[in-house]
C-alpha cells in the first residue's frame, strides 16, 4: 500500500467511513502519493534506542475519586441528535441484508 | 472610530473599576464595530444574542459593590472550536451546522465566571485544519491589514476580530501554530501555553497530544490577563497539569517596568532562519536582535537540529490523532445526517454523511491519518514521528540549558494572498515550520508584532519560546520586547492597522 493507488485510497476511505466519490479518490491518490513521499523521511532519523514520545508532558495515570458528578439528562443528551425516540438515538439497520 | 474599541483590556479594566465607562458602553461599542465591519472581515460564525444582557449584569454587580475579577465586563470573542451552551458551535465544519452543545468548555465557564462578556464565535479552518481560515466550511476571513490577504489560520477569525477592534481580546487554540501564525499575520499578540496548562475539556479535539487553548490580544499584558483567567488544573481533562501557575499578569508587569535586558540570555534558533524566510521578515528579525542586544540581552545562536523533521513528523502525528478524534462525527449523536437512497445500513449513512459533511482538507488528513495508523505502517510512520518528537524535545532541553528564551520569526512570510496556497497542501503546510516545534515539544510559545515588513507593509511577528511550565518568562521578556518596539516606533504595530471602512 506504499503506493497510493486508487484501490488503496478506496480501502482507507472505507476504514475511515467516508464515501468518497470517484473524483475524490482520483485526486487523493495523486495528492497523498506526494504527501507520503514528503513525510517518509521520518523513518530514517531515529534509531531503535530513541523512545517514542506520545505525550509532551510526562504525566502518569491520572485518577479521581469515583464520585457521581453532574451528568446530562436524557433530553440534553438527545437534543443535538439527528434522530431519536425520546430515550435513545435512532439509527438505520446495523446489519446489511447479506448479514 | 470610537475610543472604546481601541482601549487595551488592561485600561478598560481600570476604567470600569473607576466607573468612567460601563460594560454596556464597552460592549455596545464592540457590537457596533462588528456590525459596521463584519461584511468586510468575516471574523464571526455566530454572534451572541445576550452580550448586552451579560454586560448589564456585570454593571449591576459592580454597582452593588461586588468584588469583581480584573476582566469582568470586558468583551471577548471565542474561537468556534470551544463548546458554548448558548451559541452554535461548529468548529468551522458543515457537519456540525446548527449544533448547540449541551455544556460549556471549561475555558468558557472560566471566562463567564470571571464576568467577561462573550461577543460571539470566531471563524476558523474546519476542525482547525488549515493555515489561512479559507478551509472554513462557511466563509473565509479577510485580514484587516489587507482584505485580499489571509488572516492566517486556523484561528484567523479570532486574530482578525482583535486586529480590526471588533473585540479587545479573544480565545484561540494552537495545535501547530493556529494562535501564533494568525497573530503574526494580523499584528496581534497570541500565546500557546505549555501543553496541559489550559483545560481542553469541551474543546473539539484535533490532535489531542498537541492541542492547547490560549489568548489573543493587541498587547502582551492583555494576553497575560486572559491567560490568568483560563489557566489551571481541570479534573475534567486528564492531561491538565496539576501544578499551580504563577501570575502571568505580574510577569508582564515586571517586564513592562524592566530597566533593561541585562542578564537575559536569548537563543536564536539557527534552523528556523533557513530558506523560505522572506527578506523583509529577516530584516525585522535582525533589527529586533540588535535592539535586544543593545538593551543588554546576551544573544547567542543555538541549534535545534531535528526541527528539520518537525513538519514531516507533525503531518503524521496530527492526521493520525485527528482521524481517531473525528470518528465521533458519525451522524448518530450530533450534527448532520445524510441518508442514501434504498435501504442503507448505519455504516452507509455514516459514510455518506462524512463525505457530505467534511471538507477536502479534513478528508485528506483523515485518509492520511488512517494510512499512518494502519497495520504494517504504524511503526514506520506514527512510531517514527513520535521518536522525532523525543529528539526535538531533547534538542530544546539542551538549548534551554544555555538560554532563557528562544527566538525566531513567528512565520516565514507575512500574510499571503487569499487563494494562493489552496491548490497546494504541501506549500500551505510548509509555512508552519516555525510554529510546529513548540507543539511537538509541549513548550509555550508567543508571537508578538515586531514591526511591518519593508516589502509589503504587513505585520511581522517575533516568536518567543520558553521551557515547559515557564509561560511567565514569555510574558516578562515579551513585555520588554513590546516596550522596546513601541519606544522605537512611537506606537504599537496594532495601532497602525488601516481603517477597514
Amino acid at each position: 500500500m506504499s503506493e497510493m493507488t486508487p484501490e488503496a485510497i478506496r480501502h482507507l476511505a472505507s476504514l475511515a467511513r467516508i464515501a468518497l466519490s470517484e473524483d475524490e479518490i482520483t485526486r487523493l491518490s495523486g495528492e497523498l502519493g506526494a504527501i507520503v513521499s514528503a513525510v517518509e523521511a521520518v523513518q530514517k532519523v531515529a534509531g531503535d534506542d530513541v523512545p517514542p514520545t506520545s505525550h509532551p508532558i510526562p504525566l502518569g495515570n491520572v485518577f479521581r475519586e469515583d464520585a457521581v458528578g453532574d451528568t446530562l439528562s436524557t433530553a440534553e443528551a438527545l437534543a443535538g441528535a439527528p434522530d431519536h425516540d425520546g430515550s435513545r438515538f435512532r439509527v438505520s439497520a446495523i446489519l446489511g441484508e447479506e448479514q | 472610530m470610537s475610543e472604546l474599541i481601541s482601549m487595551r483590556a488592561a485600561d478598560a479594566s481600570l476604567a470600569l473599576a473607576e466607573g468612567t465607562v460601563s460594560s454596556v458602553e464597552l460592549t455596545q461599542a464592540h457590537l457596533d464595530r462588528i456590525e459596521a465591519t463584519e461584511s468586510h472581515i468575516g471574523a464571526f460564525l455566530a454572534r451572541s444574542s445576550n452580550a448586552l444582557e451579560a454586560a448589564r449584569d456585570s454593571d449591576d454587580r459592580r454597582a452593588a459593590g461586588e468584588k469583581l475579577s480584573p476582566l469582568a465586563g470586558i468583551p471577548i470573542a471565542i474561537k468556534d472550536v470551544l463548546c458554548t451552551s448558548d451559541m452554535v458551535t461548529t468548529a468551522g465544519s458543515r457537519i456540525l451546522e446548527g449544533w448547540v452543545p449541551p455544556y460549556d468548555a471549561t475555558v468558557v465557564s472560566k471566562l463567564l465566571t470571571a464576568g467577561m462578556v462573550a461577543l460571539g464565535k470566531t471563524n476558523m479552518d474546519e476542525f482547525a485544519m488549515g493555515s489561512s481560515t479559507e478551509r472554513s466550511g462557511y466563509h473565509p476571513t479577510h485580514n484587516p491589514w489587507d482584505l485580499t490577504r489571509a488572516p492566517g489560520g486556523s484561528g484567523g477569525g479570532s486574530a482578525a476580530a482583535v486586529a480590526a477592534k471588533q473585540a479587545p481580546v479573544a480565545i484561540g487554540s494552537d495545535t501547530g501554530g493556529s494562535i501564533r501564525q494568525p497573530a503574526s499575520f494580523t499584528g496581534t499578540v497570541g500565546v500557546k501555553p505549555t501543553y496541559g496548562g489550559v483545560s481542553r475539556y469541551g474543546v473539539i479535539a484535533l490532535a489531542s497530544s498537541l492541542d492547547q487553548v490560549g489568548p489573543v490580544s493587541r498587547t502582551v499584558m492583555d494576553s497575560a490577563m486572559v491567560h490568568d483567567v483560563i489557566a489551571g488544573h481541570d479534573p475534567h481533562d486528564s492531561t491538565s497539569i496539576p501544578t499551580p501557575w504563577t501570575s502571568m499578569t505580574e510577569a508582564a508587569l515586571k517586564g513592562s517596568r524592566a530597566e533593561s535586558l541585562a542578564g537575559v540570555r536569548v537563543g536564536v534558533v539557527k534552523e528556523l532562519l533557513g530558506e523560505g524566510i522572506a527578506p523583509g521578515v529577516r530584516q525585522r528579525f535582525d533589527e529586533a536582535l540588535e535592539l535586544l542586544s543593545a538593551q543588554g540581552a546576551e544573544v547567542v545562536e543555538v541549534s535545534v537540529p531535528h526541527c528539520e523533521y518537525a513538519v514531516a513528523a507533525y503531518y503524521l502525528i496530527l492526521p493520525a490523532e485527528a482521524s481517531s478524534n473525528l470518528a465521533k462525527f458519525d451522524s448518530v449523536r450530533f450534527g448532520m445526517r445524510v441518508t442514501p437512497e434504498g435501504t442503507p445500513t448505519v455504516e452507509d449513512v455514516m459514510s455518506a454523511t462524512r463525505d457530505a459533511g467534511f471538507g477536502d482538507e479534513v478528508k485528506r488528513r483523515i485518509i492520511l491519518g488512517t494510512y499512518a495508523l494502519s497495520a504494517g505502517y504504524y511503526d514506520a510512520y506514527y512510531g517514527s514521528a513520535q521518536k522525532i518528537r523525543t529528539l526535538i524535545q531533547r534538542d530544546f532541553a539542551q538549548s534551554f540549558e544555555k538560554v532563557d528564551v528562544l527566538l525566531s520569526p513567528s512565520t516565514p512570510t507575512t500574510a499571503f494572498p487569499l487563494g494562493e496556497k489552496m491548490e497546494d497542501p504541501l506549500a500551505m503546510w510548509a509555512g508552519d515550520v516555525t510554529t510546529i516545534p513548540a507543539n511537538l515539544a509541549g513548550i509555550p510559545g508567543m508571537s508578538l508584532p515586531m514591526g511591518l515588513s519593508p516589502e509589503d507593509g504587513l505585520p511581522v511577528g517575533l516568536q518567543l519560546m520558553a521551557p515547559a511550565y515557564q509561560d511567565a518568562r514569555l510574558y516578562e521578556v515579551g513585555a520588554v520586547c513590546e516596550r522596546l518596539f513601541e519606544e522605537r516606533d512611537g506606537h504599537l504595530v496594532s495601532e497602525r492597522v488601516p481603517e477597514v471602512i
